[in-house]
């Protein structure tokens, strides 16, 4: 670079200023097209990926389907058995042969009263244990020890106590969702501000407008993400504890599929599944931007 | 002779740490009469913070007693406001709903609504952040927030106000804003004021009486240097008196021949 004599580095430097205002007054798109090409291509990226590994999905499974010499059914006679079962979700002839849709609401119903219930106890129970020392002093080496345990394992004693499959695949949803709600609510609650803290200790005021005014609203959002991390898991239960309980849900449907060796309603229950679980994380992410005082 | 709003007899502080006790503070005495405006101003550590955090009544004192208004402070209370540093607001409430509730809080008991509301838009009007009642404290830019701390504060018409270096995360020119706004408020309200900084012209421009702290450990007051510069004050005049200088310079002496920082 230093070795370049001045003159020779203005002239390129001229040069080189000179030929992109040459392109532009040759060219010169209007301002308008240029911005849509940028939302065109915004478009193309968020759309054509997704796309493409959901064809990868396809390709794959077709490929397993013709070489596994049939055991697996193809996407197309998936696609068509789809079509088939989604015509008619609400039918019911007796317990044991209800529509799809039947199945996944009272695999739902399970997890709201599980879910609810567990709130209902875990919420307070971690704004006790994050508010004072000996409680969670008291409750955290018993939390650390039930919380690695599978749900499932709880299931026998659900039966046990409550005679009957239904309110014991309740319970283990009870069991499974309550860990992350205690956990994340005494986390927020520890970790509100005492910037915050000192602000309601000068102005001395109630413990009720402390909890309205100050520790609930900082915690919410640990609650949401404990809420959230609840009802994942709690849909994952679900499955496992209604394929054990039996009755009407989705996860005795698929072994009951299994029994009945339709290999292509499983799939279906597989995506099934996966949206409904879905779904349930998108309602509870909106939920948590709604009460996000960062982002309203 | 005005009266004596807040009395520190014989003050120290220690706490208890993993290697024994540490003593942050020793023997202060200090009386602050109404109306006056005292900076408390020393290097970093020297527990002017802990020391304005026991006039709040935030932390109790380990020896000494020290009385507000003809009582022992025995925890905090309204009638010592705070603004603190890093302004304090909380951010699910808009920058009303942040005043309202110091203004609730005071006269909720005696006074109606409508009342307890102009009372709150009175504060905002007079740091003049008015227009930006309805905002949340994230909408609004770093001095604003502190305008709004320092309404809250003023709002609950307390005895004394103390101010945790409440510029001191500010930029220069919004400090030099803040100053001005806080001299004018002051003079309207006849503000009792303690406040911390480290910053020596803050300290000459806005207060009465300058306390100067030693270093810590173990530190105390070092020395006391009345203001006697006439309200209200102009920092452009200030700069060409020789007065100012000559307060300034006293407490350049303090803070960097007589109280040298040994590894700043």
């Amino acid at each position: 670079m230093s070795a370049l004599p001045v003159d020779e580095t203005v002239e390129a430097c001229a040069a080189a200023a000179a030929k992109p205002v040459e392109l532009v007054e040759k060219i010169a798109p209007p301002p308008m097209p240029n911005r849509r090409r940028a939302v065109l291509r915004k478009l193309f990226m968020t759309v054509i990926p997704p796309l493409l590994g959901l064809g990868l999905l396809l390709l794959v499974w077709q490929l397993i389907s013709t070489k596994g010499g049939g055991s697996i059914p193809s996407p197309a006679v998936t696609w068509k058995s789809a079509v088939e079962l989604f015509a008619d979700p609400f039918y019911s002839n007796g317990p044991n042969d209800q529509g799809i849709g039947w199945n996944i609401l009272s695999s739902l119903q399970r997890v709201a009263i599980g879910f609810g219930i567990a709130a209902a106890v875990g919420i307070p129970f971690g704004f006790l244990l994050g508010r004072f020392k000996f409680a969670s002093a008291m409750f955290d080496p018993l939390i650390s020890l039930l919380r690695p345990v599978s749900p499932l394992a709880w299931l026998p004693i659900g039966l046990l106590v409550f005679k009957k499959a239904d309110p014991a695949a309740t319970w283990t949803i009870f069991i499974c969702s309550i860990w992350p709600m205690i956990l994340n609510t005494a986390e927020g609650v520890r970790r509100v501000p005492q910037d915050y803290l000192n602000v309601a200790r000068v102005l001395n005021l109630p413990e009720m407008k402390v909890v309205t005014k100050i520790l609930f609203p900082a915690v919410l959002p640990y609650m949401l993400t404990g809420i959230r991390l609840s009802i994942g898991t709690a849909w994952l239960v679900i499955v496992a504890a209604e394929m054990l309980t039996g009755g009407v849900g989705i996860g005795f449907w698929v072994w009951d599929e299994w029994n009945n060796l339709k290999v292509e309603h499983i799939i279906i229950a597989i995506f099934v599944i996966g949206v409904v679980g879905l779904l349930l994380e998108q309602c509870l992410l909106l939920l948590a931007k709604r009460f996000s005082y960062e982002t309203r | 002779m005005s009266k004596t709003i807040v009395k520190i007899e014989n003050v120290g502080q220690t706490f208890d740490t993993k290697n024994g006790t540490f003593t942050a503070l020793r023997d202060i005495h200090l009386e602050i009469k109404e109306g006056e405006v005292i900076s408390l101003i020393g290097h970093s550590g020297c527990g002017k913070s802990t020391l304005l955090n026991l006039i709040a009544g935030l932390t109790l004192p380990t020896s000494g007693v020290l009385i507000c208004d003809g009582r022992e402070i025995a925890g905090p209370g309204p009638d010592r406001a705070v603004v603190f540093q890093n302004h304090s607001l909380l951010p699910w409430l808009s920058c009303f709903e942040n005043v309202y509730l110091a203004v609730e809080r005071v006269f909720g008991a005696k006074e109606k609504k409508e009342k307890l509301k102009a009372r709150t838009v009175d504060a905002l009007k007079m740091v003049r952040m008015d227009h930006a009642m309805d905002k949340l404290p994230h909408e609004v830019s770093g001095g604003m927030k502190q305008r709004v701390g320092i309404a809250r504060a003023f709002a609950m018409e307390p005895k004394i106000l103390l101010m945790d270096e409440p510029f001191g995360a500010l930029d220069a020119l919004t400090r030099a804003s803040l100053q001005d706004e806080l001299m004018r408020v002051m003079s309207e309200t006849g503000a009792t004021v303690v406040m911390v900084t480290h910053d020596v012209d803050e300290a000459v421009l806005l207060s009465d009486c300058i306390v100067m702290m030693t270093n810590g450990p173990a530190a105390t007051i070092g020395q006391i240097e009345a203001v006697d510069l006439p309200w209200p004050r102009d920092r452009l005049d200030l700069v060409e008196k020789p007065e100012f200088a000559k307060y300034r310079a006293a407490v350049v002496e303090f803070l960097h021949r007589k109280q040298l920082k040994k590894a700043a």
